[in-house]
This record gives structure tokens, C-alpha cells and sequence, in this order.
């Protein structure tokens, strides 16, 4: 069990932080993810997650094994929402207990970026206007232009300035 | 009456310009050595691989029949002379180990024109006109002047067979016995045959996700393409299915796993573009 899972339906946030719970561990840091009702100047009434599940249960189980190891923290758990899902909702949850608090707020906000620019993961958001987009694409087809764009979200092979700076970015 | 025809493929050189293994070359996805050894086997009554004796063991060798140098260091006349040795009654077809454009004809060719009165016949090199003696019919009597000329310190089998008494024959397919000894001569080689072996079709299936899906209009397909690697198969959709977005926004996956646009397709591969991510 690499620690990430996938989940059709709503998150249990209570449920995985018990999990984690361990009596060698003095530090808990949890992410949440929420859906917002706005995104660049768009008002979002609800969005769709779309995922490539094989390719994102290997990638997660990868993530999750870098952190334990460069943090060496005790206890990691993610999950990630697929399918669709309303204003509010948890859509991604990253819980980390260590030893002491430092490597569990490090562990928490590398295992939340990664995750966020490496897993085969995509976003439609519906709009109030009635529109849709997939959030990350919709541009790459209007400005044939720019490559650079989007170079960001695809984790390797991109400089570590550039991938934090990806658009779109909703939680941080 | 005739000796008995056996084949021989020399695998024994050091490929010192090549710096590689010639028999485990590839052409169209096959080693030189099997290449060889399939062209072979129908013509003959028994095949062998020539081999030195520090390459008995190697897995590519050890599938085939086998005849060990006795002598080191004396070049392809060391596999020739172990050959004439063990079997003294056969005649030998000697083939080289970096003939990748030999075809089954030629081999006929020779076959048929074969002197057995004679101690070997061997084609004329379409490039110099000397005796080609790596693809060529040593006859059983050959034994004892080759036996000799090793004794003499000679080491040139075109040499000997300059000097022999020696069926000579113009080659019908001038380029079939053209070798390959550099890197650069094998990368061309193979763009040659590669470009032929891939004339076959080959069924992928094709993985759409988010934008790409709603733009193919499908979420999966399965499809006949000839297409080698990820790029050439995203240019051939791009047109089929109207994709919009350019393949450097991409990242590509094979068969689950992230993958790399120029990796060679297998037949059976599953491949999907992936758009850029939004996760979280």
C-alpha cells in the first residue's frame, strides 16, 4: 500500500487522519484542497476530474515513496478525487506525521505540489456563464505561440522556478 | 561426385572499428547472426557458428551449433582452418558476420556455379574486382594448402584465394555482400533495411484523456499504423482526428508508464498523449 489513493466519492477527512495517527509521531500537517467558486476572473459553479488511473496509481505510489525518503517521516496518506464534484468539496487531501513538526510541513508541501504537476490529473471547470474549460489547455490551443505556457505542468525536464509558477495554481 | 555442402558463419572478429559485436547487430529487429544463420540453414546440409573459444558461452552463440577456433589471432582463417578440421569431408559456405544485405539468391548464385573440382569458388568484389573470400565454397581439398599457407605465417584469406585455383563469379546483386564496419556504415545500413521491415502496418491503441478525448471525439481506438515511434503516430492522429494541440504541450505514456517520443512502437502498444496536467 504506496499511501495514494484514488476516490470516486467524497473524501472522509476524519477517517484518514486517524489513520495516520501514531504514537512515535509529536507533528500532524494536513492539506486540503478545496474547490473555489472562482479561477481567473471566471465564476466556477462545479468542475470534473479526469484521470489516467493506472498511470496516476504508479506516478502517486512514486510520490509518495520520494517523500517518505528525503523527509523521513512516519506516516503519509493521499487521496485524490476523480469524477465530478460541487463548490466546497475536498478535492485533493495530503496528511503527513513525523517525529517532530519540521519534516511533516516539509513532506506536506512537497508531496502536494508534486502531486499537483506530475499526476495524469485533468480539471474541467463549469462556469456561470455556462462555459467550460479544461483548466491548463484551454490557452495551449489559442496561443500556438507560446511554448513555454505550459512546459510548467509537465514536472520533468522543467526548472523548479518554472513548475511553481504554473497557472491556474488554485490552492497555494 | 561432390563433398557435402555445410555452412559456417564467422562470428570470431573483434569488430575493432565497430567497437560492438557485429553478430548482435540489429536490422529490423533482428541480430546480424540470425539474419545469417536463417539465410543459411535451407541451403545447406549442416550450419555452424564460428566461434573463439572465450565466446563458447555467450547466449547468441550458444543457440547454434558450434566449431571453436584452434588457433588464435590468425583473423577469419582461423575459423576456415577449425572448420576444414572437424569436418574434413564437407565443403565449407564461409559467410561473414557483417554481410547485412546478402539475400537468399545470391547464396543460390554461388551454389549453383560452384566448381567442386576446384578449391574454392567465390564471387569478384563489384568494388576492387578481388575474390570476395568471406561468402564463398572452400571444397575439402582446400585443407592442406590453407594447412600450409598458416604455416607460412600467411593470414589473408582474399590473398589466398588470389592465388588458388579458384572458381570466380560476377555477383547478379552487385550491392549483396557490401559490409558494414563502422558505426556510422551500420546506422545507415539499418535506415535501409529498417525502412523496408517497416512497410508492415503494425495495431496500436490509442488512449485519449480531457481535451484531447473531446477532441478525437473518443476516449479510445485501435488502429493499423506504420507509424515508428510516439511522434510520427501523434503527426499521423494530429490529421486523422484533428487534434489541436502540439506535441510539445504533450507528454506521452506507453503502456501505463510515461514514455519518450522517439521509443520504437511494438505491435500490441498502448500509447496516450497526455495534456498538460491540473491536478489538485
Amino acid at each position: 500500500m504506496s499511501g495514494f489513493s484514488l476516490s470516486a466519492t467524497s473524501i472522509d477527512e476524519r477517517a484518514l487522519r486517524r489513520e495516520l495517527f501514531d504514537p512515535a509521531c509529536g507533528g500532524y500537517v494536513c492539506f486540503e484542497g478545496w474547490v473555489r467558486n472562482h479561477n481567473e476572473g471566471q465564476q466556477v459553479t462545479r468542475l470534473e476530474y479526469e484521470v489516467y488511473e493506472p498511470l496516476a496509481l504508479s506516478e502517486g505510489a512514486r510520490i509518495m515513496a520520494e517523500a517518505q525518503q528525503r523527509f523521513g517521516v512516519q506516516q503519509l496518506r493521499c487521496v485524490h478525487r476523480t469524477g465530478a464534484l460541487e463548490l466546497g468539496e475536498i478535492a485533493v487531501w495530503v496528511g503527513v506525521a513525523a517525529a517532530h513538526r519540521d519534516e511533516a510541513f516539509r513532506a506536506c508541501r512537497y508531496l502536494i505540489d508534486e502531486i499537483k504537476h506530475r499526476l495524469p490529473i485533468w480539471k474541467k471547470e463549469h462556469y456561470l456563464s455556462g462555459d467550460s474549460g479544461w483548466v491548463n489547455c484551454e490557452r495551449c490551443a489559442a496561443a500556438p505561440s507560446d511554448p513555454h505556457d505550459h512546459a510548467a505542468d509537465h514536472g520533468r525536464g522543467a526548472a523548479p522556478a518554472l513548475r511553481r509558477a504554473a497557472p491556474g495554481d488554485r490552492h497555494s | 561426385m561432390s563433398a557435402p555442402l555445410y555452412g559456417l558463419v564467422l562470428t570470431g572478429g573483434r569488430s575493432k572499428r565497430m567497437q560492438r559485436d557485429k553478430a548482435a547487430l540489429e536490422y529490423a529487429g533482428r541480430s546480424q547472426l540470425a539474419r545469417a544463420m536463417t539465410l543459411l540453414e535451407p541451403l545447406v546440409e549442416r550450419c555452424f557458428v564460428s566461434t573463439r573459444a572465450d565466446q563458447k558461452h555467450d547466449a547468441q552463440r550458444a543457440a547454434y551449433a558450434q566449431i571453436v577456433d584452434q588457433l588464435d589471432d590468425i583473423g577469419p582463417m582461423a575459423g576456415l582452418h577449425a572448420a576444414l578440421h572437424s569436418h574434413p569431408q564437407a565443403a565449407w559456405l564461409v559467410l561473414a558476420c557483417d554481410l547485412p544485405f546478402l539475400d537468399a539468391a545470391t547464396l543460390q548464385q554461388l551454389i549453383a556455379a560452384r566448381a567442386p573440382q576446384r578449391l574454392a569458388s567465390a564471387f569478384r568484389s563489384s568494388h576492387d574486382g578481388n575474390p570476395e573470400p568471406l561468402c564463398a565454397i572452400y571444397e575439402p581439398a582446400s585443407r592442406t594448402t590453407i594447412d600450409a599457407w598458416i604455416a607460412a605465417d600467411q593470414r589473408c584469406p582474399r590473398k589466398f584465394l588470389a592465388q588458388a585455383d579458384v572458381q570466380l563469379l560476377t555477383l547478379n546483386n552487385a550491392r549483396a555482400l557490401d559490409n558494414v564496419n563502422t558505426a556510422d556504415e551500420y546506422q545507415q545500413a539499418s535506415q535501409r533495411l529498417g525502412g523496408e521491415a517497416l512497410t508492415q502496418p503494425q495495431t496500436l491503441t490509442i488512449q485519449y484523456f480531457a481535451i484531447l478525448r473531446e477532441q478525437a471525439g473518443r476516449s479510445a481506438e485501435t488502429l493499423q499504423s506504420r507509424a515508428p515511434d510516439a511522434r510520427a503516430l501523434y503527426e499521423e492522429l494530429r490529421t486523422l482526428r484533428q487534434l489541436q494541440l502540439r506535441p510539445e504541450q504533450l507528454r506521452v505514456a506507453i503502456n501505463d508508464a510515461f514514455g519518450d517520443w522517439s521509443q520504437p512502437l511494438k505491435a500490441g502498444d498502448r500509447i496516450a498523449f497526455l495534456p498538460p496536467v491540473a491536478g489538485g
